[in-house]
């Protein structure tokens, strides 16, 4: 794809299987640094545990990821997932309030967070301040996204992967969290992958996408090679997402 | 009490055959295992352990209890199967907790150093050493199965395994003490503890076998808190790989 932007994560003939299946096949491709790639591709194709990889919580069988050139196992596994921050799909919390969880990531660093950025990162996702101290696990789908993603910005990371983080939200909440995603890419010049179900917004928001398909990668480009893609089973999939 | 008024004592099995049979409780052949297996174990453990006695050799001493660690093992392993290398895990916790309770009871002069004292001591501590293993493992695997999510986002934002695992942890190491502790806060007052009951039966002084009993129940806090702490820290580790990485559970019957 395009050769003028270093590679913030560039993948390598990556395999990756558990329990004899076959995840990811041979997997090659870059996403470029400062920009906002999308994942995009059905149910199943594998772009979460691509995702896992990436963040070093599982490791391919054969193959290898480089993260700004440098070959992820030379990475001590504490470093990398800190400067690799992931918003997990399923938006986990843990037992406790909303700044008990906001706090998790200084916390296992043994450092307490600052009320004021608390607030602020709560403000950012659309969430008021006085959830703080409201219990975790009594939010909604929704609200849990959106503290997941402000969980995932408290260790300011510069390679942030967003694993359908929209996927339970309105119409004007989704339209803020990507205005502040875009916010973020600017400022900060992070690298952002995300994957996304909704192509609209991959062709909004992303400056390139990745298609998968059953443990391969079908596609790459800029984003606008969803509008007319060459490959017959990815044009169908355009085709059944966009209408 | 002779062997014919120990045979009369067949009624108390009597009782549960007939009821079982009459409302169809399906629980006949089971008693009657039980029962012939009770009988036969008991008797050969007397035996085995009158020639202990009068031998009073350190030989056999050590052969009953690697005997008692050897089958609490095979016990315990069991609900662990999902934990790689648990036999040894077992293995080691048992020694250590035997070590560590006669190492006080006969290094402070608490108690003789004689099989008649060593043996039966050895028998309560490795016996609930095991009942503690196997509460412990059975609740850690239920909280790391259903835990998952919350272990893999802690590593994920750059936690340590230990951090990973750490509320799973401490949650099973209460959970499996907590009977311990609180059984003891009525005993007396409910029933009279099995040991006691029969010291007193076979004619000592109430307040001799009250002492021995206390000595008993408080081996036995130590008993449960160790075995379940030292388990839970063998056991965490060989959940992950040197990459942080969380590993699933192994299939293993539970
Ligand atoms: N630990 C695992 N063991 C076995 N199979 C797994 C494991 N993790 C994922 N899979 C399988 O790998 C495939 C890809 O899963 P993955 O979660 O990466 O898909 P996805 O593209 O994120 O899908 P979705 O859009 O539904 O989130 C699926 O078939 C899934 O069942
Ligand atoms: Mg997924």
């Amino acid at each position: 794809m395009d050769t003028t932007t270093k590679p913030a994560v560039e993948f390598r003939n990556v395999n990756y299987s558990a329990d004899e299946l076959h995840i990811l096949k041979n997997i090659t491709g870059t996403f470029p640094e400062g920009k906002i790639t999308t994942l995009v591709g059905p149910s199943g194709a594998g772009k979460s545990t691509l995702f896992k990889l990436c963040n070093g919580l599982r490791s391919p069988q054969s193959g290898d990821i480089l993260i700004k050139n440098k070959s992820i196992n030379d990475y001590d596994p504490v470093e990398l997932r800190r400067n690799v921050g992931i918003a997990l799909q399923s938006a986990t919390m843990i037992k406790g309030s909303v700044l008990e969880n906001l706090e998790l990531p200084l916390a296992l660093q043994s450092k307490s967070i600052d009320h004021d950025f608390a607030e602020e990162l709560l403000h950012d996702v659309g969430l008021q301040g006085d959830f703080l101290h409201r219990n975790a696990k009594d939010l909604s789908g929704g609200q849990r996204q959106k503290l997941s993603i402000a969980r995932t910005l408290v260790n300011r990371p510069k390679i942030l992967l967003l694993d359908e983080i929209t996927s339970s939200l309105d119409r004007v909440s989704q339209h803020d969290i990507e205005e502040l995603i875009e916010k973020i890419n600017e400022k900060y010049g992070t690298t952002m992958i995300w994957i996304t179900h909704n192509l609209k917004q991959a062709l909004d928001i992303g400056h390139y996408t990745w298609v998968m398909m059953n443990g391969e990668v079908i596609e790459t480009g800029e984003s606008s090679i969803l509008h007319s893609p060459k490959n017959e089973r990815v044009q169908q999939f355009v085709k059944g997402e966009l209408e | 009490m002779s062997y014919l008024t120990l045979s009369i004592t067949l009624v108390f099995v009597l009782i549960p055959l007939v009821l079982s049979k009459t409302l169809n409780l399906g629980l006949e052949k089971d008693t009657i295992i039980a029962t012939v297996r009770s009988i036969i174990q008991l008797l050969a453990v007397g035996y085995v352990l009158q020639y202990v006695f009068d031998a009073e050799h350190f030989i056999f001493i050590t052969l009953m209890i690697l005997l008692m660690i050897g089958a609490a093992t095979q016990n315990a392993r069991r609900k662990g199967a999902s934990i790689k290398g648990i036999t040894w895990k077992l293995i080691v916790t048992f020694i250590f907790i035997e070590v560590l309770t006669q190492g006080i009871l006969l290094g402070l002069n608490i108690t003789p150093p004689t099989a008649q004292y060593i043996i039966p001591i050895s028998g309560m501590v490795i016996g609930n050493s095991m009942v503690l293993g196997i509460l412990f493992l059975n609740r850690f695997t239920s909280e790391i199965e259903t835990h998952q999510d919350e272990t893999e986002l802690i590593l994920s934002l750059g936690g340590t395994p230990k951090q990973a695992i750490h509320n799973q942890l401490i949650a099973s190491i209460k959970a499996s003490t907590i009977p311990t502790i609180e059984s003891q806060k009525t005993i007396g007052l409910v029933q009279l503890p099995g040991m006691m009951s029969g010291q007193i039966i076979a004619g000592a002084d109430p307040v001799q076998a009250v002492q021995f009993q206390l000595l008993i129940l408080f081996l036995l806090l130590t008993t449960a808190v160790v075995t379940s702490i030292m388990l839970g820290f063998l056991s965490y580790p060989t959940l992950f790989n040197e990459r942080m990485q969380f590993l699933k559970l192994k299939d293993g019957e539970s």
